[in-house]
Formats: structure tokens, C-alpha cells, sequence
């Protein structure tokens, strides 16, 4: 790391989203210029973890200014290079603009989807070079095991992580501290930490933000776990849907070892503990612990029945804790900063912050890091940016195929464990799908269903047998033969998987359907009583009509339809064929005189 | 190949990942991975028998651990196995287009394998890439803000590159 004589550093976010927008041949640009005007020894470029911002990438910020570059192109590196590291003159086109056009504001700090973040977990994702271990030492990294080994007992780790109040974050929210003091009272001969990688929600990408952006802070709290419970083995078992993840911390790991943070002796004391990765193979139910554990062992990752927990008799029978991504991430401040500081942030039951994925029909989608206890309003409004193209917010999902809908009504919630479950929700792994009226409550409970249908791992009936069940039930509802026995069906189906399913998966499946039944019963009831889906989203249920009034009979959706199911002469009003319309929604998209709408029924 | 070679191979990436591995009982799953990547995104019979011996396991236990897991093949694909995501917020920006113009720049469906064994077009789970969707991995590359047009361009960069 050369930073003697760098005049200006442009961090360039390699998260996995800028990469796949672009990133690398904005990079490129940017040093290829940088070399043509010598610039090269006095502009350092920086490839950083996620900045979160996802929907403006590939983005780019540049210190000492501060200066937030979004949307790059090669074209922009270009202008950049010459007009602001050449010329000083930041580039106005490419720095945020509001709604209306209007520059917002030119440093990061200043946006407002960065403003209101209270950054712990994600405090080095978008800052430090995460295959550069240099970069973290500098951050404060590793100084926490550095405190920990040197200056603390096991037995005052886990009482610095219970005060903490540091709750699991990858969605039951079972207190981290809890769970390491019952594994380190299990006497064995051998223990494990698992960092549980294998984040499956839809909607959710923090941990693999975290594991892409700030690898080290995941070992830094795994080394910590290990310490305080008695661990001389860990693994993390990373989905194999997430490559760039397993190559930074294969990178990561190796450095460590290097570093001597991991391996025999650890900074020189009696302690030893080293880290694996193991790569699952595309099988959701392996995030659940003891499926996950399972799989490690080379087996079918399906789940057992639990007790014994994992803490009494987990990976190859032996005691063994299961922390998520983002918990582990949290360790390392805790440890430095204190206990009371950490406690200081969120509510009276939820401390500290929460890491949201925004999703969804949101301006703003991307990674946010927020006090816990903030409200949902807040978090999609001020920070998310509100809805775009003017609808109105319908519901927010929250906890993937496990969670339910918080509806617009309960938007003033404040975001903790608790609160979300009196609204039959849950926290989950912190995935916010936003919905606006658009968008049909029976057709999301549906593909949750179908997702969970997918994913069953067939050990159990009621999950494999039961979610099936209520899918087919759902199709019938959404195709407009459902009838009010259908409904009495779900609920009680919907009540018996969730009290004899094995594990978590089956025993959360309903919940997507509860909770819509439980906010927008309404719309289910259209869907049986009157053969109409509200948000014209099921396709057995509504008609593309064309208004003879405002048809001018230009032709284009008769053109555009790929079925032949318009006729009309031109100049003069046209008709669809309900019979042969497929319901695409092609000719509503073509049509220029907003002549044709969707009717249901 | 003939089985002879496939064997030695297989014996070869198991002795590689015992090596690697500093526990016992867990290497079935990551061999399986090297194995698929080795003989091209499936995993031949052949080989699977070999690790049977070698592992002193049963066949149908590796098959029963291997047809588990979605990402196992037991059936070749291509050269370039694309995974488009079908998770809600992929859905809701347009995924449905972009699985059309895949389809029909590719000329084939879903779980296919191209005639020139190039291409296989199969469904994901949520990427974790969903501030750009919609998404796609074309092997571990993702691909993100997916439109129609981007979509055939993509496909014919690598249909040309292939060509030179």
C-alpha cells in the first residue's frame, strides 16, 4: 500500500452488482488515462466491496473530495480523468441528480440515501480494498482479537457479547451471546464455528455483499467465536451461486494465515483455529442449521429434529455455534468499541443496526445499514427514495418465502424483532421487497408458495405434501375457480404445516399466505366471490380492452401482437379477441394514445 | 474419453481435494464440484463410479447426494451454462422479456443444451444481485440490467469468440 505521495484515490465499487453493470471496463479506462497523463503515481485506483447504492452503479468516489460519481461509463471515466483529476473540475453529468434533474449534492455524505446509515456491520464495505488485508489492519481490523487474545477471557467475551444485546441476524434473532456461552459450557474434546453463508431469500443480498466487500471482518469474528466457545475449527459455507464471494475469501483466508490471524498460535498465544469454505450446490434448505450442517458432512442437506441443538451435538456430533454473516461482522466493533456503545444504538429489545436489502418498485434499490427501531417510513422514504413512477405503496415484504407483508397502513412501524412480529412478519435476513398497487397479494403469496414448493427438501410430509397443496389451492384461486371451502382450506392447512413441519422452512412456509389473508382478505375474496383480481395481475382474470374513443387506429399493437388477436382497419378504432389474447400486455406498451387498459373481470 | 482416463482423472481430484481438506468426512461434495467443473458442467457417469470405489461408498449414495443438489448435472451441458434468475425483484423489472429474448436468441427452452453444445439455459434461485436486475450468471460471471437487446448481445460476443 503506496500512500506517500497520492494526491487524489479513486475508489471504484467492485461489488457484484457495479461488476455486473460495467465496472471492470470503467476501471480500465480510468488507468489506462490516468497513465497517458502520468497521473498514474499520484492517482491511486481502488477497487472497494459494495457501496450499497446498486441501482446507480457503476459507481465511483473520489477523495479526498468525497466526490460520488454514479452510472460510469467508459466514456465518463474519460471526462473524469481530464476534467477533475487533470483539471480539478468535478463532471457534473455524472454526480447524483434529484427526481426532477436537479444536482443534489457532490459528496457522498451529503446524499440522503447515505445520510440517515449508521454504518457497523458494512462499515468498510465501498471504503477498503477487500483483497488487501493492509487495508483493514488500517481500518482497525484485527485489533479486536488482538484485545481479545491478550487481554480477555473466553468467559469475558461472552459476557461482552450477551450485554451487547447482539442478536442473530439471519432471522430468528436468538441472542449471539446466549448461544456461545451454551456451547462453551458443552465439554469436548473438539468444537466448530460455523459461519452460516448460504443466504437463499429472494430479495437478500447483504451477506454477500459483506463477504464480497469486508471478507476479513467475518474471520476477525469467527477467530473471536472460536475463542470464547473453544473452537479450533471453523468453516463457512458459502452458496455456490456467489463466486466472487468464495474468491475474495479464499484471498482472505490465505492473508490471514499469512498474517498469522489464523493457524497454529495466533498472535503468538496458545490459541489455534483455522478456517475452511465449503461451497453448497444449489439447495435452499441448507440454510437452515442442521441441514446445513448436514451438507458439510457430505450428506443430502436435509434438516433433523432439534434438541439436541447444535451447541450440545452439531457437526460430526460435536458442540458447535452457527452465526450468520452479517452477526460475525458485528463482533469485531462490539469488541473494541464496548458493549455499552453497541447497546446504545436501537430499541430496548433490538440493539445495534440491521442491514436492509431494498427491493423492489423503490427509487432507491441497494444496501442500507440502519439503527434498529428506525421506522418503515423512513426507511423506504427518506432513504429509499419513495416509489417511483408515482404509484402508491401497497405492502413491504419482509422475511423472504419465511416472512409476510407489513400493508402502507403500518408504515409508521418501527423495524425490530418484535414489532415485526406482532405484525405477523418477521425481521428474516433483512430482504424489503417493496410492492405498489400493482402488484396482486395473492399472486405474491403464490410465488413464495411455488418457491417453497421448489426448495422443500421432501424429508417431511406436511411440508412436501402440505405446501404442494396449498400452491395448487392458490393457482385455483388465482384462475378464478377458488371457492370459500378453498379459503377455510388454506387457514388450516396453513396452521397445520406450520405445527408439524420439521424444520424452519416447512414450519414458516404459510406465513406469506397468513399475512396476506390477514391484510388484504379483500382482495382474496375478489378473487373467489367475483372473479376479479384488484390489481389486474392474474392473467385468467382480466381482458385487454381498447377505447374506441381514443383508438386512432395507428396499428401498432395489431402489429406488435403476437398472436394475431387484433383486428381492425387502419385509421378506424381496433379490437382484441378476449378468445385468442394471450394477455401479454404487449399492445398496452405500444399503444401511444393510451388507448388500452386492463379490465377485471 | 475413454473410461480408463476418466478414471485416473477422478482418482487424481480426489487425491487433490483429501489433500486439501483438513477434515475427513467432508469431501464427497466438494469433489463432486471439481469433478463437474473438470468434465465440463456434468458429472459422467463413469466418474461416479470411480468415486464410488475409491471412497469405498456405495453408487447409490453418491447419487443420492448428487441429484440432491441443483447445481449437479448427470447430463452434459454446455460450454456456457446461463442461469437466469426468477425471484421477485427480477420478475417485477422485466425478467420475463429477457427470458424470452434468451430463449430466442438461443433458439431452445429451459434444462436445453444448444445443438453446437454451447449454450444451457437453466433457472436460479435469487443471485443476491437484485440492485441490478434483472440478472443472469453465464458460469460465474453475472451479468446485470438486463434488457432484450443486451441480452442477444451478450450471447453473440461469446458465439463469436467461440467462432474465432
Amino acid at each position: 500500500m503506496s500512500v506517500a505521495v497520492v494526491a487524489s484515490t479513486v475508489l471504484i465499487c467492485a461489488g457484484g452488482a457495479c461488476i455486473s453493470a460495467g465496472e471492470k471496463s470503467v476501471k480500465q479506462v480510468f488507468e489506462e488515462k490516468l497513465r497517458e497523463f502520468a497521473l498514474d503515481s499520484v492517482v491511486q485506483v481502488v477497487e472497494t466491496g459494495c457501496m450499497g447504492a446498486c441501482n446507480l452503479g457503476p459507481l465511483a468516489v473520489i477523495y479526498p473530495e468525497g466526490i460520488f460519481y454514479q452510472k460510469l461509463t467508459p466514456q465518463a471515466a474519460e471526462e473524469i480523468v481530464v476534467e477533475h483529476l487533470l483539471k480539478g473540475r468535478p463532471v457534473e453529468k455524472y454526480l447524483y441528480k434529484g427526481p426532477a434533474g436537479e444536482i443534489k449534492a457532490k459528496s457522498q455524505e451529503e446524499l440522503p440515501f447515505f445520510k440517515r446509515q449508521v454504518k457497523i456491520a458494512t462499515r468498510n464495505l465501498g471504503v477498503i480494498d477487500p483483497t488487501d488485508i493492509d487495508e483493514y489492519i488500517g481500518r482497525d481490523g484485527y485489533f479486536a482479537l488482538m484485545k481479545v487474545l491478550k487481554e480477555m477471557t473466553p468467559e469475558e467475551v461472552i459476557a461482552e457479547i450477551k450485554s451487547s444485546g447482539l442478536r442473530g441476524r439471519g432471522g430468528a434473532g436468538f441472542p449471539t451471546g446466549l448461544k456461545w456461552e451454551l456451547c462453551r459450557k458443552n465439554e469436548a474434546d473438539q468444537k466448530f464455528i460455523i459461519c452460516n453463508a448460504d443466504e437463499g431469500d429472494p430479495g437478500a443480498f447483504m451477506d454477500r455483499s459483506i463477504l464480497e466487500g469486508d471478507p476479513h471482518s467475518v474471520l476477525e469474528g469467527m477467530a473471536i467465536g472460536a475463542y470464547a466457545i473453544g473452537a479450533s475449527r471453523g468453516f463457512i459455507y458459502v452458496r455456490a451461486e456467489y463466486p466472487l464471494a468464495i474468491e475474495r475469501l479464499n484471498i482472505a483466508i490465505e492473508q490471514a494465515r499469512e498474517y498469522g490471524f489464523l493457524g497454529e498460535n495466533i498472535l503468538g498465544t496458545d490459541f489455534s483455529f483455522d478456517i475452511e469454505i465449503r461451497i453448497g450446490a444449489g439447495a435452499f434448505v441448507c440454510g437452515e442449521e442442521t441441514a446445513l450442517m448436514a451438507s458439510i458432512e457430505g450428506e443430502r442437506g436435509q434438516p433433523r429434529v432439534k434438541p439436541p441443538y447444535p451447541v450440545q451435538s452439531g457437526l460430526w456430533g460435536k458442540p458447535t455455534v452457527i452465526n450468520n454473516v452479517e452477526t460475525l461482522a458485528n463482533v469485531p466493533p462490539i469488541i473494541l468499541k464496548g458493549a455499552q456503545w453497541f447497546a446504545s444504538i436501537g430499541t430496548e429489545t433490538s440493539k445495534g443496526t440491521k442491514v436492509f436489502a431494498l427491493a423492489g418498485k423503490i427509487r432507491n434499490t441497494g444496501l442500507v445499514e440502519v439503527p434498529m427501531g428506525i421506522t418503515l417510513r423512513e426507511l423506504i422514504y427518506e432513504i429509499g427514495g419513495g416509489i417511483p413512477s408515482g404509484k402508491k405503496l401497497k405492502a413491504v415484504q419482509t422475511g423472504g418465502p419465511s416472512g409476510g407483508c407489513i400493508p402502507a397502513e403500518h408504515l409508521d412501524v418501527r423495524v425490530d424483532y418484535e414489532s415485526l412480529k406482532e405484525l405477523g412478519t418477521i425481521m428474516g435476513s433483512g430482504g424489503m421487497v417493496v410492492m405498489d398497487e400493482d402488484d396482486c397479494m395473492v399472486d405474491v403469496a403464490k410465488f413464495f408458495l411455488g418457491f417453497t414448493v421448489e426448495e422443500s427438501c421432501g424429508k417431511c410430509t406436511p411440508c412436501r405434501e402440505g405446501t404442494k397443496v396449498m400452491l395448487d389451492l392458490l393457482e385455483k384461486i388465482t384462475s378464478g375457480e377458488g371457492t370459500h371451502e378453498d379459503l377455510e382450506k388454506l387457514k388450516e392447512l396453513a396452521q397445520f404445516i406450520s405445527e408439524a413441519s420439521l424444520c424452519g422452512l416447512g414450519q414458516t412456509a404459510p406465513n406469506p399466505v397468513l399475512s396476506t389473508m390477514r391484510y388484504f382478505w379483500d382482495e382474496y375474496i375478489a378473487h373467489v366471490e367475483e372473479k376479479r383480481c384488484p390489481a389486474k395481475r392474474c392473467k385468467a382474470l382480466i381482458r385487454y380492452v381498447i377505447d374506441p374513443q381514443k383508438c386512432v387506429g395507428c396499428t401498432a399493437c395489431a402489429r406488435v401482437c403476437p398472436v394475431a388477436a387484433i383486428t381492425g382497419e387502419i385509421r378506424k378504432p381496433h379490437e382484441i379477441d378476449p378468445e385468442i389474447c394471450t394477455r401479454c400486455g404487449s399492445c398496452m406498451e405500444v399503444c401511444r394514445f393510451d388507448a388500452i387498459s386492463k379490465v377485471s373481470p | 474419453m475413454d473410461v480408463a482416463q476418466i478414471e485416473k482423472t477422478v482418482k487424481e481430484i480426489y487425491e487433490q481435494v483429501k489433500s486439501e481438506s483438513l477434515e475427513e468426512g467432508d469431501v464427497l461434495i466438494n469433489t463432486l464440484h471439481r469433478i463437474q467443473d473438470h468434465f465440463g458442467n456434468f458429472i459422467p457417469p463413469e466418474a461416479a463410479e470411480t468415486l464410488a470405489e475409491l471412497m469405498d461408498l456405495p453408487l447409490s449414495k453418491i447419487y443420492e447426494v448428487l441429484t440432491f443438489y441443483t447445481m449437479f448435472s448427470t447430463r452434459p451441458r454446455g460450454k456456457y451454462v446461463i442461469r437466469v434468475c426468477e425471484s421477485t425483484p427480477c420478475h417485477v423489472t422485466g425478467g420475463k422479456a429477457v427470458v424470452e429474448a434468451l430463449k430466442e436468441t438461443l433458439g431452445i427452452d429451459f434444462n436445453q443444451t444448444t445443438e453446437d453444445g454451447l449454450f444451457t439455459l437453466e433457472f436460479s434461485s435469487c443471485l443476491g444481485l437484485c440492485g441490478v436486475a434483472p440478472v443472469m450468471m453465464i458460469n460465474d460471471m453475472a451479468y446485470g440490467n438486463l434488457t432484450p437487446e443486451r441480452v442477444k448481445a451478450i450471447i453473440e460476443e461469446l458465439r463469436g469468440g467461440e467462432a474465432e
